[in-house]
């Protein structure tokens, strides 16, 4: 049913990433680990149409951007991935003519059933974030499962139940867990980095939180490393005055 | 918003159509059975036809077309659903109004289907139209002449067609008829013209800073793919956007000369009053349908803010 679930009770399961854009390096890993797993996964097959042509075309479900933002000394290029948000109140499932679209109760991830979708497009343009995309080739819309495939997949390493993108970011920029829980490691790390909500002005209440460059250190009061160093007391051994005069004789 | 072309031989086809629709239903309910068989079964059969094959080009812009029927099921939530069950149901009232005025039947109940029959059809379009008037992401829809603009322009392409359906069968000379026919297409003219001017009056309200939760100038220095998406192609369509002005004033400027030759051959057209107001059926149409592409490719998605856009 394209009506949503009531998420609004205390506790409600509300899974979803959070995206440090401070550490992550654009490297695409999560992208390609992305489009590795659910091109033969629940959303099976992402198509690519003329992959290696001169105009290739096909479905992915994570985008990643370069944008630059700040003025002068603060002005910084950082790397913006962009998926579906599965957010509270998504539009993109309200608009859905046939079902195919819906938010899952219990842990509220935005799925597209496959085999109901008509591929109007319509959810497409319900959503702000441009998470969804049509696969010309299967004729329904692909969007994130957040890996629905392998969160609760008892077949995979207990390690490897979390969504392939996180499992294969190489700096731990992109973190899973439950954002309904304020005790979560997700909701902790959102509350002491400042984590927001894109375009929350629209009210579609995203679940995904991103978190914010951390500010520039000023050069006045960076200490360089090296007085930090605690070096230990010489105590006049034979080893330590060979190297000492080592180090004269040869400066 | 990448205008399809199924898409907008739907909604002007069907527009029309209905537009038609809804006006034999009011002759029917103000004038009981059609006056000839010919004139009767020509207009019904136009305007089922226009809606029908209006209806059918919708499906060609699916995925799947053969899945089309459960689009009928999400009408508590979704107004494209309820624009199927709509558009479903409106052939009930219109099928059994048909009959009855084009072979003869009660008055009473000619006009109760009459009057149904014409309010489903304007039901219809209403349906149409809340489509793109509810959608949060782009704003251009979300003015307050979009749904009057779907509506007004249905009634005024229908009664161009109903005019020429009358001239053609030798009934040129019903004035109710050339009023409405004028009156519509003016309304059209005045409520295109409300909407262009708050397109050109609405300031830009989300920026790239919203969009990415950065705050202040953004720019963007990469884009993720080497060639355009789905996204860029669909939602972040520009061609031709620069000609909208001139576009605007031609589509304007057709409506207006098919007003003319309703009232030309209205005034004067004696023998010649078909060729005139098949000049106006065709003004109006090719008006309708450069309309429905400026709606289309003047519209500006929120998304385009991650692929560059500064302001929407």
């Amino acid at each position: 049913m394209t009506s949503l679930p009531d998420t609004s009770r205390p506790g409600q399961k509300k899974l979803g990433l959070v995206i440090d854009l401070d550490t992550c390096v654009g490297c695409q890993a999560c992208a390609t680990s992305c489009k590795e797993w659910n091109t033969q996964g629940y959303s099976a097959p992402l198509t690519d149409i003329d992959p290696y042509g001169p105009d290739p075309v096909g479905a992915w479900l994570n985008r990643i951007h370069g944008y630059e933002t700040g003025e002068g000394e603060n002005r910084r290029a950082l790397h913006f991935p962009r998926s579906c948000l599965h957010c509270e109140t998504p539009a993109c499932v309200t608009v859905c003519p046939t079902g195919a679209s819906y938010k899952r109760a219990e842990d509220g991830i935005v799925l597209v059933n496959p085999d109901t979708c008509i591929g109007c497009k319509l959810c497409s343009w319900a959503c702000p974030y441009g998470a969804r995309e049509y696969d010309a080739d299967d004729g329904v819309m692909k969007k994130c499962t957040l890996c629905v495939d392998r969160i609760y997949n008892e077949n995979l390493e207990p390690e490897d139940r979390q969504p392939a993108c996180v499992r294969a970011c190489p700096t731990g920029a992109r973190h899973f867990g439950d954002l309904g829980d304020p005790d979560s490691d997700v909701s902790q790390l959102v509350k002491s980095r400042g984590g927001f909500d894109l375009l929350p002005q629209m009210d579609y209440k995203p679940v995904n939180k991103y978190l914010p460059p951390r500010p520039r250190r000023s050069d006045e009061n960076a200490v360089p490393a090296a007085k930090l160093e605690t070096v230990g007391k010489a105590d006049g051994s034979v080893t330590e005055r060979f190297f000492s005069w080592l180090d004269k004789a040869l400066s | 918003m990448h205008p399809a072309y199924s898409v907008i031989l739907f909604t002007t086809a069907s527009g029309a159509g209905y537009g038609l629709l809804a006006l034999l239903g009011l002759t029917g309910a103000s004038h009981g059975a059609a006056s000839s068989f010919a004139f009767g079964a020509t207009s019904m059969l136009l305007a089922l036809g226009l809606i029908t094959v209006g209806l059918l080009s919708s499906t060609f812009h699916l995925g799947h077309p053969e899945r089309a029927w459960r689009a009928f099921s999400q009408w508590r939530t979704s107004w494209l659903s309820r624009e199927g069950v709509a558009a479903v149901i409106t052939y009930i009232p219109a099928c059994l109004f048909g009959l009855l005025w084009v072979f003869g039947g009660n008055d009473t109940l000619i006009a109760i289907l009459g009057y149904l029959t014409a309010i489903m059809a304007m039901v219809t379009v209403f349906t149409t139209a809340m489509i793109y008037a509810s959608l949060p992401t782009i704003r251009q829809w979300q003015h307050w002449a979009v749904v009057p603009g779907y509506v007004v322009l249905a009634i005024a392409t229908g009664a161009v067609l109903l005019y020429a359906l009358a001239t053609l069968f030798g009934r040129s000379g019903i004035p109710a008829l050339g009023v409405i026919t004028m009156a519509g297409l003016g309304l059209a003219i005045i409520v295109k013209l409300a909407y262009w001017a708050g397109l050109s009056r609405m300031k830009p309200k989300y920026t790239m800073g919203d969009a990415t939760g950065l705050g202040g100038t953004v720019r963007q220095w990469e884009v993720p793919h080497t060639s355009e998406n789905f996204v860029q192609r669909e939602m972040g369509f520009k061609v031709a956007r620069k000609h909208a002005h001139k576009l605007r004033g031609i589509c304007l400027g057709l409506l207006a000369l098919a007003l003319v030759m309703v009232w030309a051959g209205f005034s004067f057209g004696g023998a010649a009053a078909p060729v005139f107001a098949l000049a106006a059926v065709v003004l109006s149409g090719i008006a309708v349908v450069m309309e429905r592409w400026l709606f289309f490719a003047e519209a500006k998605h929120v998304v385009t803010l991650f692929y560059g856009e500064q302001a929407v």
